[in-house]
């Protein structure tokens, strides 16, 4: 039997406090016991972007983090970004520019596009489209993405 | 009260009304489901292409506990379906390919029904395997199913005209071999399905089908039922592309675990299991040979095609019957034979995707007009122009080309990017110093944009019901599965019953519900079922107008509806509001309720014998010009920008058309330059997105669109379907492009770097021909 870990940590802005197998991903804990099944699983090996989440701020692929290493951590998931009466401004932009087809990467791509805006000063069209590199989409071409994202992190042009 | 303005919805920009729950990740797919008391199920996948199953050993793997079931092929009848009725969901006696389902596990988690797939023993016996269709039709090669010693699987024949006496009239005949290859479509949300059965029988599942009605006639062979007790539910879909319009033995799989386990049962994919056990694009050897006259009147078209069918028959192999309207109808061309044959081989197999085999033609005949334009000494648009069909036209097969916009997408594409001027340009500076050569290219091709009559019906159900605060339900055959039938649905409601779009709600998630629709496939559903929620709609208004006219005293072509109220068509002067009115019929002495039904059936036709018939309602052409820069030290290509000029009939929803245009294009970008689905000896040998490349952020192009509005008499609103074509035609545009840059002609895409740098050294050094 895998051994289980007591964790305590920050989940959209709420203490948690869970008991994981040690091998378990962040991402099977976030969809399978704590219910938050926003965040996609669509590879499973770090490839396509699909369940990526906040941790601290910076940007990570939930599939690939263990549970256990979430101890003391501040995660952000695609749940916990729009407020109590209102989409997040990245949330809204994705829905107002036609950015959204199938959806099933969305989650994924509108938190790595927060990411993006909230840690790049002077973000250009250019350091955009290489920083969703990592987020695969296969239905919208990525054009209607990359309006959303100029839009809502206000890049000109 | 002020009058209110009439105003149309039509053509505006209106984001899918199912987005912000996608943005919130609150929308509960397929993948995100989970029912009381469910276990999961797994597939044990042959490790072979092909052998005997001897002996299959489950005890073990039955004894692990949280274990429900373990099925395999030796233990129940043989069922047989698909398109050739040559599959079975778990295989009893034989291995055929890579993918075959040998036995499958329920049990209380994943990580248990991998543990015992691990405890199952299979004794295989190993037959010599056959790949290559050339050499599965040559005699004493193995075969695929005892039962077809040719290994013939599915045959196609179109004749036209005398090719011997329009060729003997040629002045020019060119003669090529394209080698189109294997792609997949990964969809963002893998396979996925789970079955539940009621305590009299009757199944339920949820699927990511994209064709729920025939769905039901297709599944029921696979588990001896009767389609009458298969309820399908529909949740939201990461993805079809064409992968779900047919049944896979994943599905019948999951419904024979829930049936032995009597809990329901979810099976999914893994991301490797999408890779090598979901269909592919049909890949094709296409011969073709193209005759004109020296002032480039195409003469004929003669078409020899091998398809790999792999071992069994999904789809993929019947895609010759699109392939050969293509031959026969992008162009004028008078004379054309064009002979198919579906080879089984021990390969995985293909099924539909998205250009259903026009990806495949398209790349030859695309390739072959530019080929010609250079050989004629013509430009490629003159030649384009010259051999454009237009509106009245009928085609060798019978299409009949009503409001045909060809020739306008031609120049349109080719004004606007600059195509004569640059391409001559980058030719002259292809022999010049420097490393990154420049090239464009030009590329058309025609698709049915107003269905196509594969079944004696290609309609669809519609009901529409208003309540009593004046909210509109519409229920529809047609399901959305991310392209924006949704939208546009909504739009049609407002239009015609002057109500928000805030207001409809979109019902088509479940069989026992919806009427009858053929599916999402053949750039059909905006076409057809925007039609009959029109009609749906013009009935509800005509119910809803009579009532008025006994109250306005006036008759009911006096009235309008606009912005929730019934008003004076001349004045905007208001009547009643609408949801007061519909109270009234309601709740009056002879009551009334709106809710009315439609069905639409298209006005085109089934083919007849010799594959003529007019099978679509209207048909559309699409042009695309792609400018790229090559790196002609690495091989790598890159495309900078896509002119597009696309007939569209009429737009209805302006984002969601650029989206269906922007993602088509650069799903085709992919298959032109980076996806590669490498089959080596029967095995996948890249199911990965590490391995197999498909198009990310940095890579997209420029993309420039234009919107050509024709007005299709038959088309809702004028607008015909539209989905297929970007990714039809990108692929030889970026081809030919490259060809404009550094003189290298690529009859096998992808134009990957390794293959294109292979090229350039070859004739740098000497070597024969690239390809």
């Amino acid at each position: 039997m895998t051994a289980k870990v007591e964790i305590e940590f920050t989940l959209n802005g709420r203490p948690r406090r869970v008991t994981v197998p040690a091998d378990m991903s962040t991402l099977t804990l976030l969809r399978e016991e704590l219910g938050l099944t926003g965040s996609k699983l669509a590879c499973g090996e770090g490839e396509c972007g699909a369940c990526t989440i906040l941790v601290d701020g910076v940007s990570q692929n939930a599939c690939l983090m263990f549970a256990v290493d979430c101890a003391g951590r501040d995660l952000l998931t695609i749940e916990g970004l729009r407020t109590e009466d209102a989409l997040h401004p990245m949330q809204r932009a994705f829905v107002d520019h036609g950015a959204i087809q199938c959806g099933f990467c969305m989650p994924g791509m509108i938190m790595q596009a927060k990411y993006l805006a909230d840690t790049t000063p002077g973000l250009t069209r250019e350091g955009m489209r290489r920083g969703l590199e990592g987020n695969v989409c296969r239905c919208t071409g990525y054009k209607k993405v990359f309006d959303a994202v100029a839009d809502a992190a206000g890049i000109d042009g | 009260m002020d009058p209110i303005a009439k105003k149309s919805v039509i053509g505006g920009r209106v984001p899918k009304p199912d987005a912000p729950d996608k943005a919130v990740g609150r929308t509960r797919y397929i993948n995100d489901m989970v029912l009381p008391q469910m276990l999961y199920g797994r597939i044990l996948h042959a490790d072979r292409p092909h052998a005997r199953i001897v002996a299959i050993d489950t005890a073990e793997a039955a004894k692990l506990p949280g274990v429900h079931v373990v099925l395999t092929g030796k233990d129940m009848p043989r069922m047989l379906f698909g398109v050739n009725r040559d599959n079975r969901p778990l295989k009893g006696d034989k291995v055929r390919c890579i993918r075959d389902e040998i036995a499958a596990v329920a049990a209380e988690s994943e990580e248990i029904c991998d543990a015992a797939l691990a405890l199952i023993k299979v004794t295989y016996e190993d037959l010599p395997a056959v790949f290559d269709p050339a050499e599965a039709m040559r005699p004493g090669a193995p075969a695929v199913h005892d039962e077809k010693p040719d290994n013939l699987s599915l045959a196609y024949r179109f004749d036209h005209g005398d090719v011997a006496a329009a060729e003997a009239e040629s002045d020019v005949v060119l003669d090529d071999v394209f080698d189109v290859h294997y792609v997949t479509h990964c969809c963002m949300g893998t396979s996925c399905a789970i079955a539940d059965f009621d305590t009299d029988g009757k199944l339920t599942i949820y699927s990511q089908t994209q064709y729920p009605y025939n769905f039901k006639m297709d599944l029921a062979p696979a588990l001896g039922m009767h389609p009458g007790d298969i309820r399908v539910i529909q949740p939201p879909v990461g993805g079809a592309f064409g992968s779900k319009l047919d049944v896979y033995p994943y599905e019948p799989v999951c419904v024979l675990l829930a049936r032995a386990a009597r809990r329901p049962v979810k099976l999914t994919f893994s991301r490797e299991e999408e890779f090598i056990n979901a269909p592919t694009r049909q890949p094709a050897r296409i011969h073709l040979r193209t005759g004109a006259k020296a002032d480039g009147t195409l003469t004929f078209r003669d078409v020899d095609c091998l398809l790999n069918n792999g071992a069994y028959t999904s789809w993929g192999p019947t895609t010759p019957y699109v392939m050969m309207r293509t031959f026969s109808s992008h162009y004028r061309v008078p004379v054309v034979r064009f002979h198919s044959q579906a080879v089984y081989t021990n390969n995985p197999y293909a099924g539909s995707f998205r250009g259903y085999g026009n990806v495949q033609a398209t790349y030859a005949t695309a390739s072959h007009m530019d080929m010609l334009a250079e050989r004629l000494g013509m430009d490629l648009l003159t030649l384009s122009l010259k051999n454009a069909q237009e509106s009245g036209e009928v085609s060798p097969q019978g299409s009949v080309l009503a409001d045909c916009a060809f020739a306008e997408c031609l120049t349109v594409a080719a004004e606007k990017s600059g195509f004569l001027e640059k391409q001559a340009r980058y030719a002259a500076a292809r022999n010049t110093p420097g490393r990154i050569k420049r090239g464009i290219g030009l590329a058309s091709s025609i698709h049915n944009a107003g269905g196509a009559k594969i079944h004696k019906s290609d309609g669809c159900g519609t009901i529409v019901k208003l309540d009593d605060y004046a909210r509109c339900t519409v229920i529809t055959g047609a399901s959305e599965i991310g392209q924006g039938i949704d939208a546009v649905l909504c739009q049609v409601m407002a239009e015609e019953l002057g109500i928000p779009m805030s207001d409809v709600t979109i019902v088509n998630n479940d069989s026992a519900i919806g009427p009858w629709d053929v599916g999402v496939h053949a750039s059909r559903t905006t076409f057809i079922a925007g039609n009959g929620a029109r009609r749906a709609a013009q009935k509800a208004r005509a119910q809803i107008l009579k009532a008025a006219s006994h109250q306005a005293n006036m008759p009911p072509e006096g009235l309008d509806l606009r912005e929730g109220w019934v008003v004076l068509d001349h004045s905007g002067e208001p009547v009643v509001k609408l949801d007061r009115l519909l109270r009234q019929m309601h709740f009056q002495k002879d009551s009334e309720l709106v809710m009315v039904t439609d069905y639409y059936e298209p006005p085109s036709e089934e083919e007849r014998p010799g594959h003529v018939g007019d099978m679509s309602a209207a048909y559309s052409h699409a042009v695309h010009v792609a400018e790229v820069e090559v790196d002609t030290e690495t091989g790598e290509v890159r495309v900078l920008k896509v002119t597009s000029a696309q007939d569209v009939g009429r737009i209805i929803n302006e984002m969601g058309l650029e989206a269906q245009v922007e993602g088509g294009i650069v799903m085709g970008l992919g298959y032109a330059l980076s996806e590669h689905l490498l089959i080596q000896d029967g095995r996948v040998r890249n199911p990965n997105f590490r391995d197999y490349k498909v198009f990310t952020a940095p890579e997209v192009p420029e993309m420039d669109l234009h919107f050509i509005e024709s007005h299709s008499q038959t088309g809702p609103m004028g607008a015909k379907g539209i989905a297929e074509l970007p990714t039809i035609v990108i692929a030889p545009a970026v081809a030919n492009a490259v060809y404009n840059a550094i003189g290298i002609r690529f009859k096998a895409p992808p134009l990957t770097p390794e293959k294109v740098a292979r090229a350039i050294w070859d004739r740098d050094h000497g070597a024969v021909a690239a390809e």
